[in-house]
């Protein structure tokens, strides 16, 4: 049956009834406006409200018969205005993109054997990829704090063997924690590139072999312009809650490592500043709504994609 | 680059990256077996800190709480995921789609700092103007669920766009009303794929503490939450030992599931051959 | 060919199937543009053309799966279009069988039924008939996957024909088969459904299946219906270029009208004068095409005897020179390609009636070609 045959809208869409269409969507839509969308809009609102002693006062009041409209902008000054902000913005970005890049470059080579691998072996060597994944996210950095520490594994191990004389500093660096950071998200990168190496036409390689091409050339013009997606969609799966990461950074990060979700979390949590942490969120999402659509436009893509 | 050179690198690459990711699970549970308090100095083999979980009250509490709370989360993504991927399977166009799928999809990648605060200051307004809802075990459901309702529209789409259009079609044609067609063919179809969305999210709620930690109230502290603001002092052996435990109960679980699995798929592959080799 | 007899669209009883001027429009494009058809009770009426030229759409149409954006489907009288495809007395077979897998063969076939309440014993009764219609009642218990092909399509059709459906539609029936079970499968389709008596349309493709099993026969390209008529009007008398060309293969001359005459027209083209004992539609200087089917031509090297001619008439008319500047040779028959002086190939099919052919004709060989004036089918379009 040709693609033509088919409308846009299936059997269920004309004949569901409306309420059955209805609920279906509507039940989602409705909890992911509330859940997801409206505490935005809350936000941004918080984000130029007046901090009062526990909670914030409203933007809208009335006094003396006169309707007075707080807004604060003064907020989204101050992180203009403080190098302590702009800084950790900056930071977070940093590492985030680096830790994409170091992901791409362990994980492209990986996925591209795993996908040439023997069609009976991939499915337990993926299974080995997916297990550490299962296990708590938590856990696993926490023990690069037991491996890196001062006193950690890897220094007794090297003192131990006369390796070193004394400890190597390696806990609460961006080394520590680019590691902690590539290691929990090399996984993310690892699956998207996989699903689409593995359904890549070899004959297309074969193709430029036979044509002349080198396996190097090959590589470069044919494997990776045709993986693109893949690796869009793994990037952004890694570089987009990197950006906003906060665990991590607190257990392996140190003072040089200055990362926006901790800023976040100090303003919230420890300054009691609601407001200033809403505006830092929303400078956060506007930091990173351009990645977002990009990634939100693959997804639309491969749904549409794999329909046809 | 010869073919056995090409080999040599795949294994050697393949397994550096399998190291890398199972080294420090594996060093986290030996070292839970370590005798010594001095976590990363080896003092001989002992089971102390086994015996000193079972009296980790906090840690036990935090547990039974995270279980609860996972459990719940796994069912609710799962039914609000199923509506969401037949809402994008079905439904080519309708009004907000892109709106919808922008919001299914972005908690997918949205830094959780984002998602837990924004949900905890509308939850926060919201019990201003009507007196509730307390933050507890409720607020925590509800931000794992937004969470987890990504995870399971993934997987659960993924299943349906795989399914063949024909048979909730051939269905219909048959006098099934959509109801029945949805229970009787399309449900049985996708029970894999809604299991496997559960077991993810489940797993998912268990470890999360970002979101947990922004929307839980007093006496609601999940076991993350307790891991975390232990790990955050120092290093402290009962992490090591529920470390052991969940690889343990993890790792057992996948295998019992990929065993059954090939099993069933080596049976299946014997009947089709069967079915071949009789002439029509 | 189907042996009931074909009753064609004539007749003072109101015709089983109407389709009145069905139109579907995606976007822009229309997938069916005004289709009319009327289908006789107990036929089997075939909707032929290539991919994308509308029959699928067509027949999701009489399915209920699609809506139609204007016209009118009658069946037995009632206007179905409204009517969702739980609501309508048709089933379906489809291309890809559509079994269920998590269901066995059993509850396949019986799942028509179930939703139709019918009473248990009735189900059971009906199921067992059916299965043994197709001869699958050993693998009642079996499920979809643990089949050969062959035997899921045969399920399938047991499970279209379980619930006494008033129309049968069959969408690509033997596609998914391979060309010898083709075959055999097609007369054995036909059998069964004519033992049960039902009406059927079918969409193909291929056409050997519609010219093996359709009493009758629907050409669609782009939408429209070309021509209707049973497989051997289609076959001999096309009444387009479109047709000719695509049933069967076809020689094609162009050329314009000479002389036009109530019971002869002569035409001119590259390659000859082409001689037709009957009269067209048309005028003298008109552009038309000159069909004519390869097993039509005869090939010798010998001149042609004015004697063999049809008539008198004919003499000097309807043949051609040439050389052979290919041919195949299947055994029971040789198709040659024959390149004529007027620059044309023409495909030859000769009947190799004698073990040793005595003018065994090859590669280079210089002959004739020579056809009857009653073979020519003129195309106006």
């Amino acid at each position: 049956m040709t693609a033509l045959a088919r409308s846009n809208n299936t059997i269920y869409a004309r004949f569901m009834g409306p309420w059955g269409r209805y609920v279906v969507i509507g039940v989602p839509m409705v909890f992911l406006l509330l859940v997801f969308l409206l505490p935005f809009l809350v936000v941004f609102k918080i984000s130029v409200s007046e901090m009062e002693t526990v909670y914030f006062k409203d933007l809208l009041s009335v006094k003396d018969d006169l309707v007075v409209l707080a807004f604060k902008y003064g907020n989204y000054i101050s992180l203009t205005h403080d190098a302590l902000y702009f800084k950790a913005y900056l930071s977070s970005i940093k590492i985030a993109a680096i830790t994409t890049a170091i992901c791409l470059a362990i994980a492209y080579p990986f996925a591209y054997f795993l996908a040439r691998s023997p069609a009976e072996r991939r499915p337990a060597l993926l299974m080995l990829v997916m297990l550490p994944f299962w296990t708590s996210f938590l856990l696993r950095v926490y023990a690069w704090k037991m491996l890196l520490a001062d006193a950690g594994v890897f220094n007794n191990v090297a003192i131990a063997l006369g390796l070193a004389s004394e400890p190597l500093k390696m806990m609460n660096t961006p080394f520590s924690l680019v590691v902690g950071m590539v290691y929990t998200y090399v996984p993310f990168m690892i699956l998207p590139l996989y699903a689409n190496l593995v359904k890549m036409d070899l004959r297309l390689l074969e193709a430029a072999l036979d044509l002349g091409a080198t396996p190097w050339q090959a590589f470069w013009r044919i494997t990776v312009p045709l993986s693109k997606s893949g690796i869009i969609a793994g990037s952004m799966l890694v570089f987009i809650p990197c950006v906003g990461e906060f665990v991590i950074p607190e257990l392996l990060g140190g003072p040089e490592t200055l990362m926006i979700g901790h800023v976040l979390w100090d303003e919230f949590f420890g300054n009691n500043d609601w407001p200033m942490a809403a505006s830092v969120a929303v400078v956060m999402v506007g930091l990173i709504i351009i990645p977002l659509a990009l990634f939100n436009k693959y997804q639309a893509e491969s749904t549409s994609a794999a329909k046809s | 680059m010869t073919p056995t050179a090409g080999r040599l690198t795949s294994g050697a690459w393949m397994g550096a990256v399998y190291v890398f990711l199972y080294l420090p699970i594996l060093t986290l549970m030996l070292f839970s077996f370590n005798a010594s308090p001095m976590v990363t100095n080896w003092g001989g083999f002992s089971l102390r800190w086994y015996e000193a979980l079972v009296h980790d009250r906090e840690l036990i509490d935090g547990f039974k709480l995270s279980l609860e709370i996972a459990f719940s989360t796994g069912c609710s993504s799962v039914v609000l995921g199923t509506l969401a991927a037949l809402s994008l399977h079905r439904f080519k166009r309708f009004t907000g789609r892109t709106l919808f799928a922008g919001m299914v999809n972005s908690p997918l990648v949205m830094p959780e700092v984002i998602i837990g605060l924004s949900l905890l200051l509308m939850l926060v307004s919201v019990q201003r103007l009507f007196g509730f809802p307390e933050r507890g075990f409720a607020t925590i459901w509800l931000g794992h669920t937004l969470l987890g309702m990504a995870y399971a529209t993934v997987v659960v789409l993924s299943r349906l766009q795989e399914m063949s259009p024909s048979l909730e079609e051939a269905a219909q044609d048959l006098g099934a009303l959509p109801l029945q067609v949805f229970f009787l063919i399309t449900l049985p179809l996708i029970s894999q794929a809604l299991a496997s969305a559960w077991l993810l999210t489940f797993t998912l709620s268990l470890d999360d503490v970002v979101i947990s930690a922004f929307l839980n109230g007093p006496g609601s502290t999940t076991m993350p939450i307790t891991i975390f603001s232990r790990a955050r002092l120092g290093l402290s052996p009962s992490v090591n030992t529920v470390a052991t435990l969940t690889v343990a109960v993890v790792g057992i679980g996948v295998l019992a599931a990929s065993v059954w699995m090939s099993r069933a798929e080596k049976k299946r592959a014997q009947e089709m051959a069967a079915a071949y080799r009789k002439v029509d | 060919m189907a042996h009931k007899d074909s009753k064609g669209s004539g007749g003072d009883v109101a015709p089983f199937l109407q389709i009145k001027r069905i139109v579907k429009k995606f976007d822009d494009v229309f997938a069916v543009d005004e289709v009319s058809l009327d289908i006789a009770q107990g036929e089997i009426f075939a909707l032929l053309g290539s991919s994308g030229c509308g029959k699928s759409t067509l027949l999701r149409m009489l399915a209920g799966f699609e809506a139609p954006t204007s016209g009118q489907i009658l069946l037995a009288g009632q206007d179905i279009v409204g009517l969702a495809p739980y609501e309508r007395p048709i089933n379906m077979m489809f291309q890809s069988y559509a079994l269920f897998p998590h269901l066995t063969v059993w509850d396949n076939v019986a799942f028509g039924l179930h939703r139709e309440g019918m009473p248990k014993n009735q189900i059971e009764e009906r199921v067992t008939q059916m299965l043994d219609l197709v001869q699958l009642k050993p693998y009642s218990k079996r499920k979809p996957h643990q089949l050969s092909g062959g035997q899921q399509q045969r399920v399938a059709l047991a499970r279209s024909l379980a619930k006494r459906p008033k129309l049968l539609l069959l969408d690509e029936p033997l596609g998914a088969l391979d060309a010898k079970l083709r075959q055999r499968t097609q007369l054995e389709l036909v059998d069964i459904i004519e033992q049960v008596g039902v009406t059927c349309v079918m969409v193909t493709h291929d056409q050997e299946e519609a010219m093996t099993m359709a009493t009758r026969i629907g050409v669609m390209s782009e939408g429209k219906i070309l021509q209707i008529g049973q497989p051997a009007e289609i076959y001999e008398t096309p009444n387009c270029l479109f047709v000719a060309d695509f049933i069967g293969t076809v020689n094609i001359f162009k050329g314009q009208v000479e002389v036009d005459e109530p019971d002869h027209v002569v035409i001119a083209s590259a390659d000859c004068k082409h001689y037709v004992s009957h009269g067209i539609t048309g005028t003298r200087g008109m552009g038309v095409h000159v069909a004519v089917r390869p097993e039509k031509m005869s090939i010798q090297t010998e001149t042609v005897q004015d004697a063999d001619r049809e008539s008198p008439a004919e003499v000097g008319f309807n043949q051609a020179q040439g050389v052979i500047e290919d041919l195949a040779y299947l055994g029971s028959l040789t198709t040659y390609h024959v390149r004529l002086d007027g620059g044309s190939v023409v495909k030859v099919t000769h009947t190799n009636a004698a073990r040793h052919g005595s003018s065994a004709m090859t590669w280079g060989d210089r002959v004739y070609v020579w056809w009857c004036g009653s073979d020519v089918v003129v195309l106006t379009r």
